[in-house]
């Protein structure tokens, strides 16, 4: 945040107390003196929302008022910090434009709108149309879209009414294709908070992830250790970013060619001799294939296509190896690039386990979690036709359901999908050219559903609007993530829910009740389902709400013994250096570059990512985080914007090759990122009206990427073959 | 005197302004305004660059030109230590503290009109705690303590490590240190 801003901001209300003030003393204590003498607030536990992280918190509250979120001093995740977007959660339970009562869409006079109905209403329109779907064409002809803590409500509820087909934008659009890529090497994707041991590494390295920016928090945490450590930081990015600023080694490395740089390491490796022999020959298979395979990429070769000079990789690939095991890949979230995502990801895990990091510590630590039993319920009905029967012939190794996919087969008369619910995603800013397809596959479906917090674009392509009251106000299932210690954690109401929004779960409930599948929800309230999960692990939801978070011992190390790994769920058992599975199903069975298309003349590369301040497209009308980035800026190096003549903080719209044009966004000019190279923060430029703080601020970079790039192999949509130039904006 | 002072590691701050966020929740500050901010500051050519961010505030200076500068009495340092507040019953919103402050680290409240600052938050630091900016900071990169305590944790860092404050020549003595 620019202080002046905020001075600029203030400067009109200053004048007006100036005149109307006078030189008398203020009749009340200021805001500190007061808070001297203050009682306590009370403390509820809760875990966080506002990304997937989920960091135990702790609401502050003086009656029914909100005061602040901090973090759970005892939580693994935040350490009793939260990160800036979690402590500006507040402003997920302020914000003005809520969704406060179920939207029902009517025609009236040829238009049509949202108008306010009854629950009862809008939740007999759904159980109507999702019975008809079900007995015209059968369960399975239904997808659900989800996201988050509360998705587990609608998966069981997608489960019980009789289809499989639910799909979360993270795995095509974010994390898949490393978790395939991993899966393919080590037979597992990796864990979520990654594994990823920084603060025991003696060397890290980060490709295109941006921790600082990206504010996982104890990854953050781990990240600043590494650096309190003196570790060696490799930072491959085509920006200076934050991370990179605190990097021994920034390479500034050509958009798209990533490969082609890990492939110069693996010949630097091989041809150097800097491994051990003993642990190749043991634990890994494939290592001839693949030392033929990289014999030709010399650092010389690679510096051709990455500008990485042949001096700085082969000193990087010796830092690597002298660090190893004690060398991590950070493997990156958000990994759909260029549609050789998966290849990428392999080119990662293969490095990994040449340089025999799984398992080791300051390599990739060994995550455990609990085991918490499933409150019994019947059996799920077999789906006639599975997510499985439409994936797999396009995208033969996706190892989960595919948003896109679904949605290209919501489009038209003769489509699969009959019908669709979204839960807590934003999908037409998630997925490229989801808006499009969204709106193409809205003329014939017969029932689209929207669950959300807040009026986000999704809710505008919905038939029924149902509103969810934010995590201040519900409870959800346990958090349960696998960890280097084990732990549950709780979410609990600190809040009353504000005008008639209910919980994810009740409302799941609910529509089951329409569906005749009361036996899947034999409870009335979730708190029961928590509390007998908790009762089967000894404890009590009682105990739980006192401390938010418990640890249980862990039942397998954390680390193997140095030079061993565990039996691995590939094939072989091994490390699949070469794999047979990707050549048995036609595909590279060793990463192979592909040099990425390079921009049109006048054009520039365009990359983006994460701010500290917010995530994804949910918090941008966020009050509290909206004080502190109301919108994003494009980040042009100083030659491009002297080129085009624009100036630091002028706005400027963006055009991309296929001519779609951006919403105006303000200019930053800067030396951190490469001349080729534009760089957005993600998330901005809503359309929304209803959200009033947000609407229209900023640049959509999700609608300027309508060049998908899709991995072959999984299915994941490469969103960094777009390009764009400038087009100049009056002064604002 | 009682001492205290911030130490922040310009070597681990990322620049997230969770500290600002922290901040402004605490102590309700008022929509639009804040008492700490994050500097960049970007040097040199691509891609030879160094970037570094700086949380900033009020300074805390032991010798104080808004408290001398104060014709009320209204800015003073609270309880013999070196921290700087506003007892807002004394202020008559007169601005002369803005003035002689060469941080620019002092705001009008809305509406009361009242001039108000970073408080090293007093209202924590009387209990023990850490200023809720320091509490929050998700890279443990800012300090909280004692300078009178040569043990203290902020005292071991600026022995240790290289460090300078922003305007020292202002004679004011600046008490939020930054480690290179």
């Amino acid at each position: 945040m620019q202080r002046r801003e905020f001075l600029k901001l203030s400067s009109a209300v200053a004048s007006t107390a100036l005149l109307g003030g006078g030189l008398t003393a203020c009749s009340e204590p200021a805001e500190w003196q007061k808070m001297m003498t203050e009682a306590p607030a009370k403390i509820t536990p809760t875990v966080c929302n506002i990304c997937f992280w989920s960091c135990a918190a702790q609401v502050h509250t003086r009656g029914s008022r909100l005061w602040k979120i901090t973090g759970n001093p005892t939580d693994s995740h935040s350490e009793g910090r939260l990160c800036t977007r979690g402590t500006g959660g507040v402003g997920a339970y302020a914000d003005p434009n809520r969704l406060l009562k179920p939207l029902l869409r009517v025609s009236k006079g040829g238009s049509q709108s949202l108008e306010p109905v009854s629950w009862d209403d809008a939740l007999d329109f759904i159980g109507q149309r999702m019975t008809k779907i079900a007995t015209e064409y059968g369960p399975e002809h239904f997808a659900a879209m989800v996201h988050g803590a509360g998705a587990q409500h609608f998966l069981h509820l997608a489960r019980a009414y009789g289809t499989d087909s639910v799909a979360e934008p993270a795995f095509a659009q974010c994390r898949g294709a490393r978790d395939t890529g991993y899966f393919l090497t080590f037979g597992q994707g990796l864990a979520s908070p990654e594994q990823t041991d920084m603060e025991n590494a003696r060397c890290v390295v980060l490709i295109g992830t941006h921790i600082g920016e990206n504010l996982h928090n104890s990854q953050v945490r781990t990240f600043t250790d590494a650096v309190r450590n003196d570790a060696h930081i490799i930072v491959v990015d085509p920006r200076f970013s934050v991370a990179a600023s605190k990097a021994h080694h920034w390479l500034p490395i050509r958009p798209g060619t990533d490969i082609a740089l890990m492939l110069a390491w693996m010949n630097v490796i091989l041809a150097e001799r800097r491994f051990d022999a003993a642990y190749i020959s043991t634990n890994t298979v494939g290592f001839d294939e693949l030392a033929a395979h990289v014999a030709p990429f010399t650092p010389e070769w690679a510096y051709g296509e990455t500008g990485i000079t042949p001096v700085q990789i082969r000193e990087t690939a010796r830092l690597m190896a002298m660090a190893a095991p004690a060398c991590v890949f950070h493997p990156g979230r958000h990994a759909a690039w260029w549609g050789d995502d998966t290849q990428r990801a392999r080119a990662m895990a293969i490095l990994s386990g040449l340089l025999g990091i799984w398992g080791q510590k300051g390599g990739y630590y060994l995550p455990e979690k609990v085991d918490v039993p499933s409150y019994p319920a019947p059996p799920y009905p077999t789906p006639r036709t599975s997510w499985r029967d439409l994936t797999l012939k396009q995208f033969p190794l996706a190892g989960a359901p595919v948003t896109n996919v679904v949605l290209e087969h919501s489009i038209g008369k003769d489509a699969f999908y009959k019908g669709l619910l979204v839960y807590e995603t934003n999908l037409p800013m998630t997925i490229p050219n989801g808006a499009q397809q969204l709106a193409q596959a809205a003329q014939a479906l017969d029932l689209i559903v929207a669950i959300d917090v807040q009026p986000s674009e999704i809710t505008g392509f919905a038939d029924v609007v149902l509103p969810e009251c934010s995590y201040l106000e519900r409870y959800d299932g346990l958090r349960n993530d696998a960890e280097r210690e084990p732990s549950v954690a709780v979410r609990t109401p600190a809040l009353r829910p504000l005008g008639d929004s209910k919980p994810g779960w009740w409302i799941a409930k609910q529509i089951g009740t329409r569906l005749n599948l009361d036996a899947f929800f034999p409870w009335n309230d979730y708190k029961e389902v928590i509390d007998w999960q908790l009762n089967q692990l000894g404890l009590s939801l009682l105990e739980l709400e006192k401390t938010g978070v418990h640890y249980f011992p862990r039942k397998t190390p954390v680390y193997c013994d140095p030079g061993t790994i565990p039996r691995l769920a590939t094939p072989s058992g091994k490390i699949e250096l070469f794999s047979a599975t990707l050549q048995e199903t036609g595909f590279d069975p060793l990463p192979r570059y592909t040099p990425p298309k390079t921009p049109p003349s006048g054009y520039y590369h365009l990359n983006y990512g994460r701010a500290p301040q917010h995530s994804f497209s949910r918090t941008q009308n966020n009050p509290v985080l909206y004080q502190l980035m109301p919108e994003n800026v494009v980040w042009i190096h100083p030659l491009v914007a002297a080129q085009f003549e624009i100036s630091n903080g002028s706005y400027v719209r963006l055009l991309n090759q296929d001519g779609i044009v951006s919403n105006k966004v303000r200019v930053r000019v800067t030396e951190r990122t490469r001349p080729d190279s534009v760089w957005l923060a993600h998330g901005f430029g809503h359309e929304a009206r209803g959200l009033v703080l947000a609407y229209g601020r900023g640049a959509n970079d999700a609608a300027l990427m309508t060049r998908i790039l899709y991995d072959p192999i999984m299915g994941s949509t490469g969103m960094r073959g777009n390009f764009v130039t400038f087009r100049k904006e009056l002064a604002v | 005197m009682t001492h205290y002072a911030m130490v922040i590691d310009t070597r681990t701050c990322i620049g997230c302004t969770d500290c600002v966020d922290a901040c402004r929740m605490e102590n309700n500050v008022p929509e639009g305004l804040c008492y700490d901010w994050v500097v960049e500051v970007t040097t040199g050519r691509y891609p030879d660059l160094k970037t570094e961010f700086r949380s900033e505030r009020c300074n805390h200076c032991s010798h104080a030109t808004c408290v001398e500068a104060c014709p009320t009495g209204a800015s003073q340092y609270w309880n013999g230590s070196n921290i700087v507040v506003v007892d807002a019953t004394k202020c008559t919103g007169c601005k002369a503290c803005i003035a002689a402050c060469p941080y620019d680290a002092r705001l009008i409240m809305q509406p009361q009109g009242y001039i108000g600052k970073c408080t090293f938050c007093v209202q924590r630091v009387q209990y023990g705690m850490d200023p809720a900016c320091v509490a929050v900071c998700p890279a443990h990169a800012m300090h909280f303590g004692l300078l009178d305590d040569p043990t203290s944790n902020v005292s071991m860092l600026l022995a240790e490590r290289k460090n300078y404050t922003l305007h020292p020549e202002t004679g004011n003595q600046p008490n939020v240190f930054y480690l290179r």
